[in-house]
């Protein structure tokens, strides 16, 4: 078969009625646009809520947790080496928070080609003392420098600023919903008391915001000195290791391997956080469902107008039959027209997709719960145009196909004696 | 005979539509390499039907058509497209051109696909077909734009772009007036004349029956009388 000529075929019966073409590349030019428009939106909105939680939780968390020990005594007697011991009103054990060895533990983990980095915390529960009442909180003593490099703490601050924590002595940065209650603002003086009855004075240096109000009406953070301090606790004192990886998914398995490396507890961030994915992936069926219904849609279009064309073009058929060309060569012009809507559509869809989806990207967008966005989000993933593209071609082409079979079998005797 | 190009071996063909009706009842005849033929009947005697069969646009008959030596029964379409293409050249009544395409385009379409030549050569040898004919001005026109003789002429060029061994036409001055049936059929004595060209012509004009070499009479779907013809 000789595609130049079959093509340049195609082209003149195009020509001649680029206006219903015109219409069919239109419907598939506007389904591929909402497509890549909905999903770009749709993805940068899941990524913005994911991030809510995702850039702010660890890859991997280590810690000692609270648990009754795993050997008890009655286990070790030897006695009872074959029995199944029944304790009743067994109460967790004396274990200790703190890790040990937390300095080597944090200089291997950063030498590990597969951590992004490492921040270690420590969690202290005090009271905020606001004249008569005592308001619960925690303190959260970090590493600032590996907080804003690992979860973006930099961004939810809301006023001063986060290096201020290490600067200035005995400072704090309080959550704005703690803050209000507290009718604290920056420069000011807080008193608290620590659960063991001691009292400390902090300077508010800032305020953060997370988004999650029940968050900022409890937490604060202060540096990893300040906290032990609190806590009257050595330099040494580190109760929580939070690691970020390159690749998340290798998350389940390093922490099992962490876990038995360092002798410690590690949750991995998917265990603690399964249920957003399952929000992520209900919203990315939704768009992909509009979007494909919009190409199908299209793809009825073409259908109809090839149809169309089919009909009209009966004696241009029949006179290609009659001079020599064979069926399959009919059928391969109307698949090219099918094929060249559905290019020509599907480009001009992705470029006025990515047109709307920079418009939808300058909308402003502000809400409490998120400061950093200014703007609707996007993503700007080049997947949704391969897929758009695809999807474009692949309606086209069997919105064609049925047309271009029916026109490779138009019998030419019957055209040619029926005038 | 080596000579022959055509045969029709006892051809039977039915129409079911509205009820079983007879329209070729055994054909038989053969042409020769350099024949101008005729065939002449009254209206609905079966010549188009037969003429169909013939090209191999119909499939749907009995007994044998060759071309070349060649039988055409059981061939697949694929086959019998690329036999009209290179062997046949089709002139119908109502000259279909493609008015999507030029002239010129027109002429070589057959030839493209042929694929024989080159792109370049195709072109020059639709000119020059165009000029045998007297209208190679008209190349670059486009095709819905010419007038009733002059469409004929140019599907009378495209029928010969692929130096066919046969040329059949089914009434093809049958739609035109006195003038270009004139000269329509003085084309086709020149392509007899000069080229040697082989012809086979349904028609219902007696005159022009008259001034080819031979004349096959059909009668409700049969060869009643063939004459051969000295003048021309
Ligand atoms: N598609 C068809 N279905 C049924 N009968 C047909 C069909 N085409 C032609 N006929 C009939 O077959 C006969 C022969 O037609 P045709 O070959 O066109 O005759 P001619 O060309 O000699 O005028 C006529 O009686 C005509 O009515
Ligand atoms: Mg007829």
């Amino acid at each position: 078969m000789n595609l130049k000529l079959i093509i340049n075929i195609a082209q003149s019966l195009l020509v001649a009625r680029w206006r219903q073409t015109l219409v069919a590349a239109v419907g598939v030019t506007f389904g591929i646009t909402m497509f890549i428009a909905l999903l770009s939106f749709m993805s940068g909105l899941n990524d913005l809520l994911d991030g809510l939680v995702v850039n702010r939780t660890p890859h991997i968390r280590l810690y000692n947790d609270i648990r009754p020990r795993r050997h008890q005594p009655v286990t070790l007697w030897p006695a009872y080496q074959n029995t199944y011991p029944m304790i009743s009103s067994l109460k967790s054990g004396n274990i200790r928070q703190e890790i040990y060895n937390s300095g080597p533990i944090i200089q291997a983990l950063q030498q590990n080609k597969a951590v992004l980095g490492v921040a270690p915390t420590i969690t202290a529960q005090v009271f905020f003392n606001d004249g008569t009442v005592d308001i619960n909180g925690v303190i959260n003593g970090i590493d600032v420098k590996a907080e804003t490099k690992l979860f973006h703490f930099d961004d939810y601050i809301v006023a001063g600023k986060a290096t201020d924590l290490n600067t200035v002595p005995n400072s704090i940065i309080l959550g704005i919903a703690l803050a209000q209650k507290l009718v604290a603002n920056v420069g000011d003086i807080v008193q608290i008391t620590t659960s063991t009855g001691a009292i400390f004075q902090l300077k508010v240096v800032g305020f953060f915001q997370s988004g999650l109000q029940d968050f900022d009406k409890a937490q604060s953070y202060a540096s990893i000195n300040t906290t032990q301090k609190i806590l009257g606790k050595s330099s040494l004192y580190i109760t929580d290791i939070r690691v970020k990886l390159y690749d998340i998914n290798q998350a389940p398995a390093l922490a099992k391997s962490f876990a038995r490396i360092y002798g410690v507890d590690a949750e991995d961030i998917q265990t603690a956080n399964s249920q957003f994915e399952t929000g992520s992936f209900v919203r990315s069926l939704i768009s992909y469902a509009v979007g494909i219904t919009l190409l199908i849609v299209a793809g009825f279009g073409i259908y109809n107008i090839l149809n169309m064309m089919i009909y009209e073009k009966m004696d241009t058929i029949a006179i290609l039959k009659a001079t020599g060309f064979a069926g399959r060569d009919v059928k391969a012009v109307f698949l090219v027209i099918a094929i060249a809507i559905g290019l020509f559509g599907g480009i001009t869809g992705l470029i006025s997709g990515f047109g709307l989806s920079v418009v939808i990207n300058h909308i402003p967008f502000h809400t409490a719960a998120l400061p950093t966005v200014k703007t609707y989000p996007i993503n700007y993933n080049p997947l949704f145009y391969f897929i758009g593209i695809s999807f474009s071609l692949i309606t086209t082409y069997l919105a064609g196909w049925l047309p271009a079979r029916k026109a490779s079998k138009i019998d030419p005797v019957i055209i040619i004696r029926g005038k | 005979m080596e000579n022959t190009i055509l045969a029709a071996v006892n051809i039977v063909k039915y129409f079911y539509d509205p009820v079983k009706v007879k329209v070729l009842n055994g054909v038989n005849f053969s042409i020769h390499r350099g024949d101008f033929v005729s065939i002449v009947g009254k209206s609905g005697c079966g010549k188009s039907s037969l003429l169909y069969v013939l090209s191999t646009m119909d499939t749907d008959y009995e007994g044998d058509v060759l071309i070349d030596g060649i039988s055409m029964q059981q061939k697949k379409e694929p086959y019998l497209a690329k036999i009209r293409n290179e062997k046949i050249g089709f002139v119908f009544q109502f000259h279909y051109l493609l008015n999507e395409f030029t002239v010129l385009k027109n002429v070589m379409l057959p030839g493209l696909k042929l694929h024989k030549y080159s792109e370049k050569e195709v072109e020059a040898r639709a000119y020059d077909k165009l000029k045998t004919l007297g209208i190679a001005d008209l190349a670059l026109k486009n095709a819905a734009r010419l007038s009733g003789g002059e469409k004929q002429r140019v599907a009378i060029a495209r029928a010969l772009i692929n130096d066919p061994d046969i040329i059949m036409g089914d009434e093809p001055t049958g739609n035109l007036d006195k003038k270009n049936s004139e000269l329509v059929f003085d084309i086709f004595k020149q392509l007899s004349h000069e080229l040697n060209q082989t012809m086979l012509i349904v028609t219902h004009d007696p005159d022009f029956a008259a001034k080819t070499n031979r004349i096959i009479r059909m009668e409700d779907g049969k060869i009643v009388n063939e004459e051969k013809n000295l003048v021309g």
